[in-house]
């Protein structure tokens, strides 16, 4: 690998201005994707700055504009942020996509942060001596006629068809959970449902963060749909795999009506799909298998399929409609 | 070394240790992580001498055909900490031209994507590897063809792996089908399957010049054979066999991969060769193994089955379509489980290879008969279902009395019992004759049943010394090498038991090719053949020495080949039930029930062969499910070459998995009454899995892997 940098600064201000002030340089967190980049060659930064000596390691309940909600430091290891107990109980789609996720070894290493910008895990992305859009711009996109297993079948473009690959962000988007980051305009909070972006005609660019901007924190608003939440993985074995698709649910209901619904996709897009066509076909009736389906019909009138990806929407359509019936039967 | 063999026959021994349980004799270096593999050895504390070591890393071809027209090393080398770099213009001269695998760096030609291209010596790892990304290679591209379909077209070799006839033919096959009751017709697809022992294949060599004259070649290297590599290697280096020497202490799994040296163990040679008294180590990456070090063919398998209207066979057609390389043969022996399992008068298989521009294939886990034994005990079941029988009856009825094949009868075939037993154990009985019956929540459950064979082997070229040493210890020699599944345990069992003495009074020495001559760990034959050269060379020693020997009284001997091999057709049998259990809304399979019930001849360790048969079994489990190699056509090599997508069965897939075996002790097969049983756990288990996902659903997948993709929506 390409010999680098390393600076571990243990201020926040320090760390996004050594960043922002070199192109070439880039965040490491726990490492366990940007390291195996440095090694297969897809990314060759010439400084690192290590973000693990800031003081982001707290998960506590707060009040934000007028709510409760938890915020949790971008250093939270995933099996910590997993074993939470407030998250266990009053967020657990997230707990579950959590340990859905990579292996116990893993998730002791992998942050909050890092795992939300966790890159693609296209096999062309990883390859450097094959074409691909995202890793250089401009050189093709070897998946669309490829090997299409982990292909997108909603908003992709003909410049990149792979699919974001974190089960916890699917997961946050469903309890309608911020990014908190700072950078060199300052700090913002997003929601991280806007945080990953479309491919569109610019597929090395994963998020809407600027170069230098750092997350800080995810703030989980505590809710009615995300205390009844789950999370489902649909995948070849039985761990250790990424989603082929997954679905985040949160369900409110006033007898046997729905009165308010979440429902988030993965494995199916460049970022977790807010599936917000199904969640307006449902809210306000009644809740029955066939109502599930017929919304997530809905939601899937949009989605463009190849041979080797068609089998994701009968795949994300029955998950849905597990996800909800568990739900709806008081199971998670 | 001197000393020239005694051919002998054996007699079965009195057993003692062998049949029970023992610890195993490395497992606490194992455990603790003190057990060197091979690139944790320091050379220069073997040959007693300070060695400096470097790194390498392989440079690997960016297109499947053609010619290197430039290879420039100036920026790599100029990258501190990078010594040198080989490729084919300035790489030592290799001799011969039987192994083109083995041939690297000697041309400009390119036949595979991912060819060894050039090879990075540096002084730290992370140097070699950045060097090796420095290297600016052209070439001059060439049309190639990568794809194997329906329509590629195809030769017929001159035979199968290891020497089997390529075609075999009886009877009137087509009369048969055309007059038969109950036909089935299909064909069963195996993917791209690779081999991937934990450690990878790894080699650290140093060529020494001695001032004298003469060279010599010291390598450790992860191997399943350690005199294979040798004599492989020697002639090819232009050395003798003596000026060789090959370690393999521990290997930490091969699975047939590592059964024949491959081209990242000569180009470490040959880096050696280059740099003479400096030591260099490779370990092969995750993804360059998918490329370099051998995988099985993907298989197609044209049944044709036709039988009377009870489910007796008349016809049986097995025709497989496979490929190899166009740099070196390779072809898979898919057909041989058809040619002896079932009875039936009129029988056909062949085999044809597309020739393609891709990675050599070689050998893994039970070639041929776990492709095949997949294809036709699917399409057994198939059978089974169109004859309305249940698939053990449909079995038990088609028991052959002679090897159809050979024409010998067989010793000592136990498959019908295998089969009971097992129905027995796994509450075959309660269950439902019609598929798509049983439904437990979101799940769709059912079960299925698949029997295994495997040809008993004996490999000739198996010598053992026996020599006294103080203390009434007795030291017991053999090259051969543990690859993780026990040698070293059940050789001092063996050993203890043929001369009569407790296994601490053992000590085993294998793993180096300066010992004496051993055949390769595959085949299911190591145990057998070191075992039976064992057993030889203990009952000379004691003949010739007595029960008190001299410290320093030493016998070598080899077992003389076994007569009755003549007489019967030898096979190890079993049979494997599943239990599957699909999703209904995603199409996810999950296996809660693994259950093999074997007749393998005498255990020899209880401890040692349940991994052997579980391990197998679950390697059965992952291809039925997960294993895919998916090459990508435009470029010609696997694009799923990590574990992240090639999937292998992680431990939440396996759940309840057992293994038993029939008690008996084959005597006619090996003086320890072993058969082998390194390979049979995976054959078979692949078809369970198979047909207990179609008697959950009724929905059938005749194409390895059974992934969710090709169930949900049918469901
Ligand atoms: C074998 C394997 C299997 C896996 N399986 C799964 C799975 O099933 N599901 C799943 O969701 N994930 C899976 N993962 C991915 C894993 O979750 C991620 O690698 C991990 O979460 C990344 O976190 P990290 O802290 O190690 O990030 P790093 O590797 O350190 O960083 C990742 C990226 O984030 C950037 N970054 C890190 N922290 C910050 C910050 N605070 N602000 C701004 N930028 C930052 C880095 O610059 C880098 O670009 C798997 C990984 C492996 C290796
Ligand atoms: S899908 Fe995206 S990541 Fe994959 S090759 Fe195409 S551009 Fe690259």
């Amino acid at each position: 690998m390409r010999p680098f940098d390393y600076l571990r600064p243990d201020d926040v201000a320090t760390a996004v201005r050594a960043v922002a002030d070199d192109p070439d340089a880039r965040f490491l967190a726990g490492g366990t994707n940007l390291v195996d980049h440095l090694k297969l060659g897809v990314a060759r930064p010439g400084l690192l700055v290590d973000v693990r000596g800031l003081p982001l390691h707290d998960v506590e309940v707060a009040d934000v504009g007028g709510g409760t909600v938890l915020r949790v430091g971008a250093n939270v290891r995933n099996s910590d942020l997993a074993a939470h107990p407030v998250v266990r109980r009053e967020f657990p789609a997230v707990a579950r996509a959590l340990v859905s996720a990579a292996s116990a070894q893993i998730r002791h290493q992998a942050t909050t942060g890092g795992n939300l910008l966790q890159r693609t895990r296209c096999v062309y992305f990883q390859d450097v001596s094959t074409p691909c859009n995202k890793r250089e711009p401009g050189s093709g996109c070897s998946a669309v006629e490829g090997f299409a297993r982990y292909n997108a079948v909603l908003g992709a473009s003909p410049e990149c068809v792979t699919v974001h690959p974190s089960d916890l962000a699917v997961a946050l988007a469903a309890v309608d959970a911020s990014v908190v980051t700072d950078g060199p305009a300052g700090e913002r909070r997003l929601p991280v449902a806007e945080l990953h972006r479309l491919p569109g005609d610019a597929p090395e660019k994963d998020t809407v963060l600027e170069h230098g901007e750092l997350i800080t924190a995810v703030e989980l608003p505590a809710s009615p749909v995300a205390q009844r939440s789950t999370y489902y993985k649909a995948r070849d074995r039985a761990s250790y795999a990424f989603a082929l698709a997954s679905v985040a649910a949160g369900l409110e209901l006033d007898g046997d009506v729905v009165r308010d619904v979440r429902i988030v996709w993965g494995g199916v897009a460049h970022k977790p799909w807010r599936a917000l066509r199904a969640e307006e076909a449902l809210r306000g009736e009644r809740f029955s298998e066939e109502a599930v389906l017929a919304a997530a019909d809905a939601e899937l009138e949009q989605a463009e399929t190849s041979p080797g990806t068609a089998f994701k929407v009968p795949m994300v359509r029955g998950a849905t409609a597990l996800v909800l019936g568990r739900l709806a039967g008081g199971g998670r | 070394m001197s000393d020239e063999p005694q051919q002998r026959p054996t007699r079965p021994i009195d057993v003692r240790s062998v049949g029970r349980e023992h610890v195993r004799v490395d497992g606490r270096a194992k455990v603790t992580g003190t057990a060197p593999y091979a690139v944790e050895h320091d050379l220069g504390e073997l040959l007693g001498r300070e060695l400096p070591l470097l790194h390498l890393w392989l440079v690997t071809s960016r297109i499947a055909k053609g010619r290197i027209e430039s290879v420039d090393a100036s920026r790599a080398l100029a990258h501190p900490g990078v010594v040198h770099v080989v490729d084919h213009t300035n790489a030592p001269r290799l001799q011969g031209d039987d192994e083109p695998e083995l041939l690297v760096l000697q041309t400009p030609r390119v036949s595979f994507r991912n060819e060894i291209v050039a090879v990075v010596a540096a002084e730290s790892l992370e140097a070699a590897r950045e060097g090796a990304a420095l290297v600016d290679v052209t070439y001059a591209e060439e049309p190639f063809s990568a794809e194997l379909t329906d329509s590629t077209p195809t030769y017929k070799p001159d035979s199968v792996n290891p020497s089997m006839p390529t075609d075999t033919e009886e009877g009137d096959v087509d009369a048969a089908i055309a007059a038969a009751e109950v036909l089935v017709e299909e064909t069963y697809r195996t993917p791209f399957e690779h081999n991937n022992p934990m450690e990878p294949h790894a080699a650290m060599a140093v060529w020494e010049d001695d001032p004298g004259g003469g060279s010599r070649l010291t390598m450790y290297d992860s191997t399943q054979g350690v005199h294979g590599v040798r004599s492989a290697f020697a002639p090819m280096l232009g050395l003798e066999p003596e000026q060789v020497r090959v370690l393999a202490p521990n290997v930490g799994g091969g699975f047939g991969s590592k059964g024949v040296p491959h081209a990242p163990e000569m180009a470490v040679a040959l880096t050696a060769r280059a740099l003479p008294g400096r030591a260099v180590k490779l370990a092969v990456t995750r993804q360059q193994m998918f490329s370099l070090t051998g995988y099985r063919t993907a298989t197609f398998s044209h049944f044709r089955l036709g039988a009377d209207d009870e489910g007796r066979l008349q016809a049986l057609e097995h025709r497989v379509v496979e490929q190899t390389s166009r740099l070196k043969e390779y072809a898979e022996q898919t057909a041989s489980p058809t040619r002896m399992m079932y009875a039936g008068p009129n029988r056909r298989t062949s085999h044809r290879l597309a020739m393609l521009d891709v990675a050599v294939p070689s050998w893994m886990r039970a070639p041929g008969e776990m492709p095949g034994a997949y294809a036709q005990e699917v399409a057994i079941d198939d059978l089974a279902v169109r004859c309305g029988l249940d698939p053990v009856t449909l079995r038990e009825r088609n028991e052959p009395e002679i090897d159809p094949d050979t024409g010998k009868p067989f010793h000592d075939r136990r498959l019908v019992e295998c089969l009971r037993r097992g129905a027995e154990r796994f509450g075959w009985a309660d269950r439902p004759s019609e598929p798509r019956s049983r439904q437990e929540g979101e799940w769709w459950v059912g079960t299925g049943v698949a029997a295994s064979s495997y040809p008993m082997m004996a490999m000739p070229g198996n010598t053992c010394r026996v020599e006294a040493l103080h203390g009434g210890r007795l030291a017991v020699s053999i090259g051969a090498v543990d690859i993780g599944t026990g040698a070293w345990t059940v050789l001092t069992q063996i050993a203890a038991d043929a001369l009569g003495c407790p296994t601490e009074a053992v000590v085993l020495r294998i793993g180096d090719s300066d010992l004496p001559s051993a055949s390769v760990a595959g085949g299911s034959s190591g145990t057998s053949s070191w075992g039976s050269a064992i057993v030889a060379a203990a009952q000379a020693f004691r003949e010739e020495h007595g029960e008190a020997p001299e410290v320093g009284a030493v016998t070598t001997a080899a077992a003389e080949e076994n007569p009755e091999k003549e007489r019967y057709a030898m096979h190890s049998f079993g049979a494997v039930f599943a239990e599957a259990r699909v999703h209904r809304w995603t199409g996810e399979v999950r296996v809660p029930r693994l259950l093999g019930v074997y007749s393998v001849g005498r255990v020899v360790n209880p401890t040692t062969a349940r991994s052997q048969l579980l391990g197998g079994l679950t390697m059965g489990l992952s291809a039925a499910l997960f294993e895919e190699g998916w090459r990508d056509p435009r470029f010609g090599h696997t694009v799923t070459q990590d574990l992240a997508t090639y999937h292998v069965a992680a431990h939440a897939d396996v759940q309840r998995l057992e293994a038993e075996w029939l008690d008996e002790a084959d005597t006619v097969a090996t003086p320890m009454g072993s058969r082998g049983i390194g390979e049979i756990g995976i054959v078979g288990s692949p078809a369970a899995v198979v047909n207990a996902v179609f008697h959950a659903t009724g929905v059938r997948v005749r194409d390895l892997p059974v992934t969710p993709d090709k169930l949900v929506g049918q469901l």
